[in-house]
């Protein structure tokens, strides 16, 4: 970026706070704290550091890209969330299976399971199943009033192909309740009516929580004298606004693997390349293809519940720092100390042998105490078999049979020895200890397209050429400078069973942040 | 008669989907509102097809429609059971039993649904055994039944009568008329007696569904191999035959899409043995190895995670999954020369002739 290049990278994680400085791909300084119950403080103490060891100014950042897991685990321990009135506009349709049908009981007890099936919903070539009915959309909104519920989800049938009927029924609604916050499917998920919901649900259970969290960034920036606009990481590797990440903080999930496996493309210079990231309690592995990183095609469960967000395909293995190490270096996990490696691994003093201690015995890492893991005669063995695990694992993350290089990042790193596995050459990149704050600080924005086209009525090109120019649309409303937009992904699936040429196209556009007038508010309907 | 409960309902899917060999839909949502059917109304009755009655009324029922509108456009409540209903006026007389068009996939879990909200026993049988792509590919088209009368429903409750012979134009029309209801129409035809069911049904297949589901998830349970526990099991039941094809890895996948159906081939290959390769049509058609055939459509080719012998369907293979292929031969009433002429090699344009999986080796 001419002018100001600064970026500020960081990653608020469960356990780690990083914070990366860079000027364009260039680390100019990192560093880690503990994240603390005071995340304001967190972020403050780690950025703070890399601007001072950095010689910068406030003023020469140009951006601030944040990513964290927040909310995903706020949803797996079923903490901070509120409760949330749940609208679908389908009726007569879909009265088979009622939202939330298939919820663990726990998260309802905490989000409760307050729905409401009404008319509305589209088929799939846009007719209306049925007519909005207002009355009844009032009626709803003052039932919520009555129960006093602040967020509301709103889902109608196939409203990613039009969400026009979601927007007006959410225009009724907050005319009820102004101070309702309301989370339209469309804007969040694809076509997958239960899966769309469920994260439409999720996201709303989330608001306060995101509130909360989002003001705490915002304190720390404001703390720390900058001036840059803030960007939250999404489940895709692309931004989104601090505002637009106050309404939609459900596309946060899984941003922490994403942004490793972009922080790895970015450090290794490769577009095309497994990644292996070696945590405290499992290994990451995922393929980047392109720059980004290759998504799930299925549904992913978050907390029990299946949602079809955009995710990257990871395959997690219970390997990490953390993990118990048994039968003379023969058997390793899955299970691990996790957080309280620093009590109970042999080095610290503690009672359990794992795979940090084999690192320390064999010198390929450093801390504790040495002379505790000296009596260990098999560290070799136990390495030998955490390569054989990654290898396993590379081999059904591979998209065929070609070797492609390994780039190995994490705080676990040198868990992995040697100079390549399953034919591809490991490289160990400089700063992969903090690549998923450079993943962050290096995003792009995106723009998506997935509709269903029927070729009846135009030809495949144009219903080609009109699902990329809407891709692109939405990635320049996202932020992105319009000359950098390019065409990323796109998947076709023609519709089986069905007469005529019918097909559902999915485009994926992504562009560079553009510098000089960021649009704060895109994208947030 | 026994009965089928909510604690049936998983095997009966997991089993679903290995007959559905790779294709028939996944019966999750099926599932859910079967789930939520029997809870409110209480357990189904199932009655073996030698428990009908001679003129007892049967009717074979399911849903038609786009899998890809399947996982937006759910059905309503009521809809399912609208089709039979409507067929019941037609025919001025009331079911005695629903049956299954199609045993693999989501279809399997239709006529518990249907009956757990009419209050109507199922027939421990269906169509076709597995799951197949057209509605003409069944027992019952074959052995002499008629589609005719024809009722379809949508969520609206319009419904539907479709007076045509030809099994194959009706299944053409009644495609046009669920695309007009939004791609997800339920369907009842083939109205058949108890005795006519038990000369065309192929019989057992939801007890088959929740027997290999039910053995699926103990020998995961239990740390036994699931596959030779699978084997002993199916030498049991009138499949009787089944047999491990190979274990390895996938190691070449290709896909393509054709006149609407998902087409490929497959190939999975270990150290020890030449590679196999399987070819599919929505479902897997024919496994070959180092050029002999190994196992041919009617007989099953149903592929499973060596790991935890979930069965994968066709779009769920990947590249590099550990895999274990079992072929599973049909029953003898899928293997006559008039089944293999609507459901055979040459029906899905394969040039090789159906030789048993149990002689080929």
């Amino acid at each position: 970026m001419p002018g100001s290049p600064l970026r500020l990278g960081i990653d608020v994680g469960g356990t780690n706070t990083d914070a990366v400085l860079m000027d364009g791909d260039r680390v100019l300084a990192w560093h880690k704290v503990a994240t603390g119950e005071d995340i304001t403080g967190s972020i403050v103490a780690a950025a703070g550091a890399v601007l001072r060891q950095g010689n910068a100014d406030g003023a020469e950042v140009f951006a601030v890209m944040l990513g964290t897991t927040q909310f995903t685990n706020a949803v797996i321990e079923r903490r901070r969330l509120n409760r949330v009135a749940v609208i679908r506009l389908a009726a007569p349709a879909t009265t088979a299976v009622p939202p939330m049908s298939d919820w663990p009981s726990d998260l309802l007890e905490v989000v409760g399971q307050d729905c409401y099936l009404l008319h509305g919903g589209l088929e799939f070539d846009g007719r209306e199943i049925s007519a909005l009915d207002e009355n009844e959309i009032r009626a709803a909104a003052r039932d919520i009033r009555a129960k006093g519920i602040g967020a509301i989800a709103l889902t109608s049938v196939f409203s990613p192909l039009d969400g026009y009927m979601e927007t007006r029924a959410a225009a009724i609604l907050q005319n009820e309740l102004p101070e309702a916050t309301i989370t339209l499917s469309h804007r969040i998920g694809r076509i997958g009516l239960l899966e769309r919901e469920n994260a439409a649900i999720l996201n709303g259970a989330l608001t306060s929580l995101a509130d909360r969290v989002l003001g705490a960034f915002d304190r720390a920036i404001l703390d720390l004298g900058l001036k840059a606009p803030l960007f939250i990481s999404q489940n895709d590797g692309t931004l989104m606004t601090a505002a637009h990440a106050a309404r939609y903080p459900v596309l946060t999930f899984a941003s922490g693997p994403t942004n490793s496996i972009r922080g790895a493309a970015i450090l290794s210079g490769l577009d095309d390349a497994l990644v292996v990231d070696i945590g405290g309690t499992t290994t990451d592995i995922g393929l980047l293809l392109g720059g980004f990183p290759r998504e799930a095609a299925m549904t992913v469960e978050v907390g029990g519940v299946r949602t079809n967000f955009r995710m990257p395909d990871l395959l997690a293995v219970g390997l990490g720092g953390g993990s118990l190490v048994r039968d003379s270096g023969d058997s390793i996990g899955p299970d691990s100390v996790g957080f309280e490696l620093e009590r109970r691994a042999l080095v610290m003093g503690g009672d359990s042998l794992t795979m940090s201690d084999i690192a320390v015995a064999s010198g390929l890492m450093e801390f504790g105490d040495r002379a505790k893991v000296e009596h260990i005669d098999f560290a070799d063995i136990a390495l030998e078999t955490a390569g054989e695990i990654v290898e396993v694992a590379l081999d059904q993350v591979r998209p065929n049979a070609a070797s492609l290089p390994v780039i190995l990042v994490g705080g676990g790193a040198p868990l992995l020895s040697g100079d390549s596995i399953g034919g591809g050459e490991i490289m160990r990149p400089e700063y992969g200890q903090v690549a998923n704050a450079i993943g962050a600080s290096i995003a792009m924005v995106s723009g998506e397209c997935d509709r269903i086209f029927s070729l009846d009525e135009m030809t495949r090109e144009d219903a080609v050429a009109s699902a990329k120019a809407r891709a692109a649309s939405q990635a320049q409303e996202a932020g992105a400078e319009p000359e950098s937009i390019r065409i990323v992904e796109m998947d076709e699936v023609p519709l089986s069973y069905r007469p005529g040429n019918t097909t559902r196209l999915r485009v994926k556009a992504v562009g560079d942040l553009a510098g000089a007038s960021v649009k704060i508010d895109a994208g947030a309907g | 008669m026994i009965e089928i409960g909510l604690s049936d309902l998983d095997d009966i899917a997991l089993g679903a989907t290995f007959l559905g060999t790779g294709g028939g839909g996944d019966p999750y949502i099926a599932t859910l509102m079967t789930r939520r059917a029997i809870t409110e109304n209480g357990p189904v009755q199932m009655l073996m097809p030698e428990e009908l009655d001679d003129d007892a009324l049967v009717i074979a029922c399911g849903n038609l429609g786009a899998p890809t509108v399947a996982i937006e456009k759910i059905m309503g409540a009521d809809q399912p059971a609208a089709a039979v209903l409507a067929l019941e006026k037609h025919l001025g007389r009331q079911a005695d039993a629903l049956i299954a068009f199609e045993a693999g996939g989501s279809n399997s879990m239709m006529p518990i649904y249907i009956a757990a909200m009419l209050g109507r026993p199922i027939v421990d049988a269906d169509g076709m055994g597995r799951a197949f792509p057209e509605l003409q590919m069944v027992t019952f088209s074959v052995y002499g039944a008629s589609s005719a009368p024809f009722a379809l429903a949508s969520e609206h409750g319009d419904t539907t009568i479709l007076e045509i012979d030809d099994d194959a134009r009706a299944e053409y029309i009644a495609r046009g008329i669920a695309i007009r209801m939004g791609a997800r129409s339920a369907m009842a035809s083939y109205p058949m007696d108890g005795k006519t069911v038990q000369r065309v049904a192929v019989p057992f297949t939801t007890t088959l569904c929740q027997a290999i589901g039910a053995n699926l998830r103990e020998s995961r349970a239990g740390n036994q191999d699931p596959f030779d526990e699978l084997i002993d099991m199916l030498a049991m039941t009138h499949y009787g035959h089944a047999k491990v094809l190979i274990s390895g890895t996938v190691t070449d996948l290709m896909r393509d899409t054709e006149g609407g159906y998902a087409v490929g081939k497959v190939i999975i290959s270990n150290p020890e043995e030449p590679s196999l390769e399987i070819q599919f049509q929505n479902e897997f058609l024919r496994a070959r190895q180092g050029g002999e055939l190994r196992a041919i459509v009617p007989d099953l080719v149903c592929i499973l995670d060596s790991e935890m012998a979930q069965p994968i369907t066709t779009e769920r293979l990947r590249y590099g999954q550990r895999v274990t292929v079992m072929a599973v031969s049909a029953p003898p009433i899928m293997r006559t020369d008039k089944a293999l002429a609507v459901f055979g090699p040459k029906a899905f344009g394969l040039l090789d002739d159906f030789v048993p999986v149990e002689d080929l080796d």
